[in-house]
């Protein structure tokens, strides 16, 4: 039962990346009585963001303020919101608990999680700076065909919004039902209605403060947890380790590579599909518009990955102080029954350590710190989704540029509103579902129908529109197939009895695939439209080089 | 067909020497950061017993633990070299170009 337990949460957490790995691996969890320390230090949560966005929502006058703040939030302030927006409550849950369950397996799933962000300051955040403006279709775009390339690379964007919108609503379901003892629905509904409040009356400026919030209550939280782990063990790690080794039912092998990553093919793919579609999750690649020039988009991602890294660090050895301090103590296990199934599931180590260590009152803070966590992730989220639809699809591509910023703003309120609806009907639809396929296909899609295609047309002068449509379409249909065929979906879903595609993770091979074709087609591609986008690169790379073009920033 | 001003930015010999030096840093410290962490992977796949070696005689924590927090450390620091390089001397010389293409 328990390893049952475990590899399902493994598995999701495999896929999960910076998602909370939902669903699949917390289960049908029990209702728990109403918790009402944590309701009220969220509440406090709740009405100091609400605050915000109505000081924000003063500030929200032009599209540019909409979608990116004006440009004008600084590099340190942007490097703590990607932060927030990449330490969801996956990391704080789930990597401790893949730590907890598998010791240094889960360190090196931790060390995955953390190396694509210097990849991303070196090759693409400057870049990315200079050539877009508002949303990742308009760097794809930029000298390919309007219509075409826009509408591709903003479907490909709403999929993953939608997608990720679901596994985030379907968590943060579970863990509030968990966590604060409120229903199911209540819980997907709250989540809804505030996620549509922030975007739509504070939008990017709204959206941002809140993750840098949350990115700091998550950081002192989990700083103070550490030390009085540490202080559990007299401040010795080794003393942490050894106690852990002699805990844990795998004793001393714990401490070592284990059979997690004895498939080397899986390794490859899962850190490929995780490494880049982190790099071409829409939400994330929203917020290097958000700073005034390249040079703060730089600082930004070196504060990121400063603050990403320290927290991951501590994570791995709150999961190892867990090992000891949960591990063996019969009040956190069902039935009392030590080394059985977790009270809450797989993922709920570091809430036990956060009562065991600070009690009721810091078990309440951490609870109110991940419902925080999974608000600001959807906020993001639905912004993201919403200036695909409102700028990319209705402005661009139906109004082809002949609409007033009034009309585009509406329309982007009207888009979050209806992002909010549809979440929380997935939400709700998707309870009983295990959703941890879902990960898969969004991380599957970002890294393989819309990272070639993003990376191409900053790096490669032979794109052409017919190429970045065909390998985008390939990358798309085969990552969605490998992932039906794969165990989450084929067996878990669907329930037959073997997965035909073998690997977990679709990326070493559609995102290869994508590579290829769109390659192939675009050298093929002898037509007149070809040679006229092929000419324009020159002028695009002086511009993502030199910045000169590139929108300004406006003060706040 | 080109715009003007991109045009005389890539005329300007100092364009070609900023995406030179940037690049070649870019793509030195990518391949520093990716070459340790597939090393890494490959010695987890391959050779897991060269990371299972105890730190101290006799002790818990296994050589493995260091070297993958600096992973973390190093790339984490790595960002801060090309920070410092990008956003220092290089951008002096971008902002250079931009005033004598523009004036």
């Amino acid at each position: 039962m328990i390893r049952a337990i475990l590899s399902v949460s493994a598995l999701a957490l495999l896929s999960a990346a910076p998602a909370l790995a939902a669903g699949g691996d917390l289960g049908a969890v029990e209702k728990q009585p109403i918790n009402l320390s944590a309701i009220g230090m969220f509440l406090a949560f709740v009405l100091l963001t609400l605050g915000i966005t109505y000081w924000a929502a003063n500030r929200t006058k032009s599209a540019s303020d909409f979608y990116t703040a004006g440009g004008g939030i600084t590099g340190f302030q942007n490097g703590l919101a990607i932060a927030g927006d990449y330490m969801s409550a996956a990391t704080l849950l789930g990597l401790s608990s893949l730590v907890f369950a598998k010791g240094f397996d889960g360190f090196i799933y931790t060390i995955s999680f953390f190396v694509g962000w210097p990849i991303i300051l070196f090759l693409m955040a400057e870049r990315l700076r200079n050539l877009g403006r508002f949303t990742f279709a308009d760097i794809a775009s930029y000298r390919l065909d309007q219509s075409k390339i826009r509408t591709f690379a903003a479907l490909g964007s709403l999929a993953v919004v939608c997608f990720y919108l679901i596994v985030q609503m379907v968590g943060a379901g579970q863990l509030i039902k968990l966590l604060f003892g409120l229903d199911y629905a209540v819980a997907v509904i709250l989540v809804g209605v505030l996620m549509v409040v922030y975007v739509t009356f504070g939008g990017m400026i709204a959206t941002t403060w809140v993750q840098i919030i949350k990115a700091c209550l998550m950081l002192g939280g989990g700083a103070v947890l550490t030390l009085l782990a540490l202080n559990h063990f007299g401040f010795s790690l080794e003393a942490m380790a050894q106690s852990a080794v002699d805990s844990h039912k795998d004793g001393i092998k714990a401490m070592a590579p284990g059979t997690m990553l004895a498939d080397p093919v899986s390794a490859v793919s899962m850190s490929l599909g995780l490494v880049f579609g982190t790099a071409a999750l829409p939400h994330i690649m929203m917020r290097f518009f958000t700073v005034p020039n390249a040079r703060e988009a730089r600082k930004s991602v070196f504060v990121a990955s400063g603050i990403i890294g320290f927290f991951f660090l501590l994570v791995c050895v709150l999961g190892m102080a867990a090992i000891t301090i949960v591990g063996t103590d019969p009040q956190f296990f069902e039935g009392g029954k030590v080394g059985g199934k977790l009270i809450g599931g797989g993922n709920m180590p570091i809430m036990h350590l956060s009562k065991a260590l600070g009690g009721d009152l810091f078990l309440g803070f951490l609870s109110a710190v991940a419902f925080a966590t999974i608000l600001a992730v959807v906020s993001g989220l639905a912004l993201a989704g919403a200036s695909a639809i409102s700028h990319d699809i209705y402005a661009r591509v139906i109004k082809k540029g002949q609409c007033t910023e009034k009309e585009e703003l509406r329309v982007s309120k009207i888009a979050s509103l209806f992002l909010g609806a549809l979440g929380v009907l997935l939400g709700i639809a998707f309870e009983k579902q295990n959703v941890a396929f879902l990960v898969g296909l969004t991380f599957g899609i970002a890294a393989s129908a819309n990272f070639p295609i993003l990376i191409l047309s900053m790096y490669w002068k032979g794109l052409t529109t017919k190429g970045a449509l065909w390998g985008g379409l390939a990358g798309l249909i085969s990552a969605v197939t490998m992932v039906v065929l794969s165990k989450a979906v084929w067996v878990v879903v669907l329930e037959n009895p073997a997965p035909i595609f073998p690997y977990e993770h679709p990326a070493l091979f559609s995102m290869s695939l994508a590579f290829l074709v769109t390659i192939v087609v675009s050298k093929l591609d002898k037509s007149a439209q070809a040679k006229a986008e092929i000419a324009a690169f020159d002028d695009q790379f002086v511009r993502s080089q030199t910045g000169i073009g590139a929108a300004a920033a406006s003060s706040h | 067909m080109s715009d003007p001003i991109y045009e005389r930015v890539r005329n300007n010999p100092k364009f070609a020497e900023l995406v030179r030096r940037r690049g070649r840093l870019a793509a030195l410290l990518s391949v520093v950061v990716l070459g340790a962490y597939y090393a890494f992977m490959m010695v987890v796949a391959f050779a897991p017993d060269l990371l299972s070696k105890p730190l101290t005689e006799g002790g818990a924590l296994t050589v493995g633990a260091p070297i993958g927090a600096a992973i973390i450390v190093v790339s984490w620091l790595l960002t801060g070299v090309y920070s410092r390089f990008a956003n220092g001397p290089f951008e002096q010389l971008n902002n250079d170009i931009v005033r004598e293409t523009l004036q």
